[in-house]
């Protein structure tokens, strides 16, 4: 145990600098990627995670089609850079399923999936730097990318991992951190401070999980907030351009050319 | 008492501490959430994000974008609030085509399948174009025979392009297509330019003919048709429908100065679209008039620095790709 780096210092202190309760910086990134209706690049300290959303659009699969509601399907690529150890994962990895999986579970209460009859969100998850809290990312990109395509939300997810260093709480752990920690994630919707997923890969004394489970709950809020921001930003600045061509003295949508 | 904070960030400015830091307790911008009536009288346009409360559901009627939850109306999708008399209303800023009846849209044939076309038109699911809906050769008034429901592929393949207008809907949402009018139908001599639909105004006509020798089409559903200019009198008749003229996979031969204006009003499209501007004929026109001014290659059009200077011309602020905007959290 001696030669490890100390999880928690004496001073209270965590092994990047951080104290107990404190969060990674966080980037968000909503510019347009491509041809996607949505996408969103969101980093967590060293983990960054990009998500696109494609539809609602018509079902490819047949078989899968509901007739009542859209499909979801989610589908994740780990770049083989990513992770310390470098190696390439296939498509069909049980643990990339497993985080489809889970992605996909979050959001289907929460994405307004019965006006989209017979339709399909397709939901392209690439992760590009892992350093811990992996699902979080994966959430909160997801949620912002959601958003972005105008795919209707009841409210925003916002996901964050935590785990417990003998009796101490710590958020938003690092890989160091969740490899010798019991760790869960979280992911609430602020505004009715419901909870859409709980994940648990490790095992937590029953005493403990109660704490770190509101301390997670209470730090989505903060998250919620930052993300609110990167969407109200971006919203502004396009119904801004918007609003400017609209109200260009050439733009008048009746001054067809033939009148003049 | 628990506190939180994001990773203090050491990028530039001394101010940017008091931004990076997110106490809980200090809440910013829930001032002004709950508002009364009067709130919508006034010009400026409310913006909202997904979850944010917009008013009570006593007073107020949902609408698209927008759902009731504990007797409040909850807007469901980040854009702009509108109201028309109690009817509250969310437009989200990007998001797929809502088709209207009467709209005019632009689409590609996916699918062929018994007595109907399937058509990709941008929407939630792929719009339904009807053999019945379609103009037959042998004029306009023609019974449809068995042998048309066999021969469908000589009108609609696979991947063609067509303009047609949105006739009704299915009980699911699905839009049904017509192009029973001589200006709808297969289209060729052109380019496709896809724009996100809510650029796209509604206008008086949506075939534009811009002076330059180009034809547009300009579909609600953000696809965008550049073709090369028919002239009126060389459009098909209402006596003279010609099946051969109208089904046809051939181009008419191009010139190159033809081939040129188009490919610079598609450049121009999708430089003003990458600004989020919506499109109307007489600013297409300016930017062209400026376009050719400069007397650059067709292809600088699309470098960021051009499409700037484009922009600015026009006197429209241009949102340098919104990444610089967009940046949050560390500031």
């Amino acid at each position: 145990m001696s030669s490890r780096v100390e999880i928690l210092n004496d001073g209270g202190f965590r092994s990047d600098g951080r104290k107990q309760y404190e969060l990674r910086d966080i980037t968000i990134d909503l510019s347009q990627q491509g041809t996607a209706d949505g996408s969103a690049t969101i980093t967590h300290g060293l983990t960054q995670v990009m998500v696109t959303v494609f539809g609602p659009r018509e079902a490819k699969m047949r078989s899968q089609t509901l007739h009542d509601r859209a499909v979801l399907n989610v589908e994740i690529n780990v770049a083989p850079f990513s992770t310390g150890e470098r190696r390439k994962r296939s498509r069909a990895d049980r643990r990339i399923l497993e985080l489809a999986a889970a992605i996909e579970s979050t959001f289907e209460p929460v994405v307004q999936t019965s006006l989209y009859p017979r339709s399909q969100i397709d939901i392209y998850v690439q992760v590009l730097q892992q350093d811990g809290g992996l699902l979080q990312a994966c959430i909160n990109a997801t949620t912002l990318a959601l958003i972005t395509a105008g795919v209707p939300l009841l409210d925003f997810v916002c996901a964050v991992s935590g785990g417990v260093h003998s009796t101490e709480p710590l958020l938003d752990l690092t890989t160091l951190e969740e490899n010798d920690l019991p760790n869960l994630t979280v992911a609430v919707m602020p505004r009715t401070r419901k909870v859409t997923l709980v994940t648990m890969e490790t095992r937590l004394h029953v005493d403990r999980f109660r704490d770190i489970f509101e301390l997670a709950c209470a730090a989505g809020q903060t998250i919620h907030k930052e993300m609110k921001r990167a969407v109200k930003d971006r919203t502004v600045a396009l119904v801004g351009a918007m609003d400017a061509g609209a109200k260009h003295p050439l733009a008048d949508p009746d001054a067809m050319m033939e009148d003049r | 008492m628990i506190s939180f904070a994001s990773f203090p960030s050491t990028s530039e400015g001394s101010g940017s501490y008091t931004n990076t830091r997110h106490h809980p307790k200090i809440e910013e911008d829930e001032v002004g959430m709950d508002l009364d009536e009067d709130d919508f009288e006034e010009g400026t346009q409310r913006l909202t994000v997904p979850g944010e409360s917009i008013t009570s559901s006593h007073a107020f009627m949902r609408g698209h974008g927008t759902f009731v939850d504990d007797e409040e109306v909850i807007a469901s999708v980040a854009g702009t609030v509108e109201r028309v008399n109690k009817l509250i209303t969310v437009r989200a800023v990007r998001s797929r085509y809502n088709p209207e009846v009467g709209d005019l849209v632009v689409g590609r044939i996916t699918e062929v399948q018994p007595r109907r076309w399937k058509v990709d038109a941008n929407s939630r699911q792929d719009a339904v174009l009807m053999l019945s809906s379609v103009n037959l050769p042998g004029g306009v008034q023609r019974r449809k025979l068995e042998s048309d429901e066999l021969q469908m592929r000589t009108f609609f393949e696979e991947g063609d392009l067509l303009v047609a207008e949105v006739q009704a809907f299915f009980a699911d949402g699905a839009m049904s297509l017509h192009t029973r009018s001589l200006r709808y139908g297969k289209l060729r001599n052109g380019q496709l330019v896809t724009v996100p639909p809510i650029l796209i105004r509604r206008l008086k006509s949506h075939f534009v003919a811009l002076p330059c020798g180009v034809d547009l089409i300009l579909g609600l559903n953000g696809y965008i048709w550049v073709s090369k200019h028919v002239k009126e009198s060389e459009q098909e008749g209402e006596e003279g429908f010609d099946a051969e003229a109208v089904y046809s996979n051939k181009n008419d031969s191009i010139d190159d100065a033809t081939r040129i204006a188009v490919s610079r009003v598609s450049n121009i499209i999708k430089v003003l679209a990458a600004h989020f501007v919506p499109l109307t004929d007489t600013i297409l026109l300016e930017a062209y008039e400026w376009v050719v001014e400069q007397e650059g290659n067709v292809k600088d059009l699309l470098s960021d620095e051009f499409g700037e200077t484009m922009v600015a011309s026009l006197g429209l602020v241009p949102i340098s790709l919104l990444t610089d905007v967009m940046h949050t959290g560390g500031f």
